[in-house]
């Protein structure tokens, strides 16, 4: 469903990402993990084109995106629903207009039937009758579940997420957990998780990926990795800063 | 030497995105990608909103060049042609050059300011994952606002400072009422007023246009916020000031030539 061949990106002199290769297949569930700033951001705004790469490909559907304007990015992101870091919901509207928004061009849809999809949609994320309330008024949990409600309401067939638990306490970094694999099971879409959290990393993926060192260092299936005995595998799971410490 | 030729640049080139940003506008404009309802909430915000700002403005400055007109031509005996200066001065320079500036720095402010917080709080990024153009959603009702509300609030500033430097000529100064409005109408030309609307109509799309630029152009973080604001009232001010001089030398020959 997704292919990144040979995806480097630079920002000035600075090398982010050099020659990434990735394969996503439709309905799996990848996680990146890695440390912070080492890209895994970056690379998941390079699957939806809000970044362009330096050099490398990138196929959705056998659609090379890189080389499209933002005009055609449009209509491949309508496949696409996206949860921010900061869920960067829009400030000036409710939490109705914010889930509502993808529909906003939509004539064939009535204002009933967009108000039923959008409790449909809060209902999924365990927020109902949260409609009328403004962004300003949610804690941190709440604004990411709204978040993802406004990414699931118009069924996309792949969903991203950008650090879904940070920030967050473990017992609503639970819930966001169970609420990832409970719209992976239930919408069956392909989902791509960027994350340092390495409970959810466990739970959510079916494979994982750790990006050190600009590059994809290891990926394979979530138990594999999670039992490797790689010294650089090992040492981000086990979140150890000296290795060379007694305790490690 | 080398940090002049940095800034240059970096000047040429901001100049030429604000082009291609003109230039997208006016495509989705042909695309009718804007929603008809984002256009009458901004001018609404832009027109509405600006009220007491421009009608303060056009009131005071109609009032004070009536006063400073007189005391100057009281001299040579020339009261009565006080109004005509302040009906001239108003229509084609002082109206849309001050409605400008201050609609530059509330609206313009306004416009980067929300913009640019919302780039820094990846909104512009969420509305492109939700395919929407930041144009389409953006910039072009902030543009077809300001060039709808910007021509209204300058011939309200028009009005306001004319009538207001009628009551300080007349009612304080005490210049003839028959003569002041005879002389007003007999040197005030279709082409004053003309120039002034079109001179609003253009300062309203530099207005939006460097306000959205800027927004959509601001460094990370709310230092970025705060500079993309600051900005935004500098470069359309200084815009306004200095195509102003452009306009009236290019407009003046062209509106006359036309018959007006």
């Amino acid at each position: 469903m997704i292919e990144v061949q040979g995806l480097t990106k630079r920002f000035g002199a600075q090398t982010v990402l050099e020659g990434i290769d990735l394969h996503i297949e439709r309905g799996e569930s990848v996680v990146i993990i890695g440390r912070s700033g080492c890209g895994k951001s970056v690379l998941l705004k390079h699957l939806i084109g809000l970044l362009q790469p330096d050099a490398g490909s990138i196929r959705v559907d056998g659609q090379e995106i890189t080389r499209m304007n933002e005009r055609q990015l449009l209509e491949v992101r309508r496949k696409f629903g996206m949860l921010f870091q900061s869920a960067a919901l829009f400030d000036s509207m409710t939490v109705a207009e914010n889930v509502a928004f993808a529909f906003r061009n939509r004539r064939d849809l009535t204002p009933a039937e967009i108000a039923r999809r959008v409790a449909e949609a809060l209902e999924l994320v365990d927020l109902p009758g949260i409609e009328k309330k403004r962004p300003a008024e949610l804690s941190g949990g709440m604004r990411k579940r709204v978040g993802l409600a406004r990414a699931i309401v118009y069924r996309p067939e792949i969903l991203l997420y950008d650090e879904p638990t940070s920030g967050l306490d473990p017992i609503v970094s639970d819930s966001i957990d169970q609420l990832i694999i409970r719209i992976r099971d239930h919408l069956r879409v392909t989902s791509v998780v960027v994350t340092h959290d390495m409970r959810s990393a466990r739970r959510v993926g079916h494979r994982v990926a750790l990006l050190h060192d600009h590059r994809i260092y290891a990926m394979g299936p979530t138990p594999s990795i999670f039992a490797s005995t790689d010294p650089v595998v090992r040492r981000f799971i086990d979140g150890v800063s000296d290795p060379k410490h007694p305790d490690f | 030497m080398g940090l002049h030729c940095a800034w240059w640049s970096d000047w040429l080139c901001g100049l030429g995105r604000m082009a291609l940003l003109a230039r997208d506008a006016f495509a989705s404009l042909l695309r009718r990608g804007a929603h008809p309802r984002d256009v009458l909430v901004q001018v609404h915000f832009m027109g509405v909103k600006s009220q007491s700002v421009v009608l303060i403005t056009g009131a005071f400055t109609g009032m004070v060049l009536a006063a400073q007109t007189f005391f100057q031509f009281h001299k040579v005996k020339m009261d009565t042609a006080t109004l005509a200066v302040v009906s001239v001065s108003m229509c084609s320079e002082l109206g849309p050059v001050l409605t400008g500036l201050m609609v530059a720095g509330r609206v313009g402010a306004a416009i980067a300011a929300e913009l640019g917080t919302m780039r820094v709080t990846e909104q512009i990024d969420a509305l492109r994952t939700l395919a929407t153009h930041p144009v389409d959603y953006l910039v072009v009702p902030r543009l077809l606002a300001a060039h709808i509300a910007l021509p209204l609030l300058t011939a309200e500033a028009i009005t306001v400072g004319i009538g207001a430097g009628y009551l300080v000529g007349v009612g304080l100064l005490g210049i003839d009422a028959a003569y002041a409005w005879h002389n007003m109408l007999r040197y005030t030309d279709l082409v004053d007023v003309t120039m002034g609307m079109i001179k609003a109509v253009i300062y309203g799309g530099i207005v939006a246009l460097v306000g959205c630029y800027k927004g959509l152009n601001c460094r990370l973080g709310a230092e970025g916020v705060g500079r993309a604001t600051t900005e935004a009232v500098v470069a359309a001010s200084i815009s306004i000031l200095v195509s102003n001089f452009f306009l009236t030398l290019g407009l003046t020959p062209l509106l006359t030539g036309l018959g007006l």
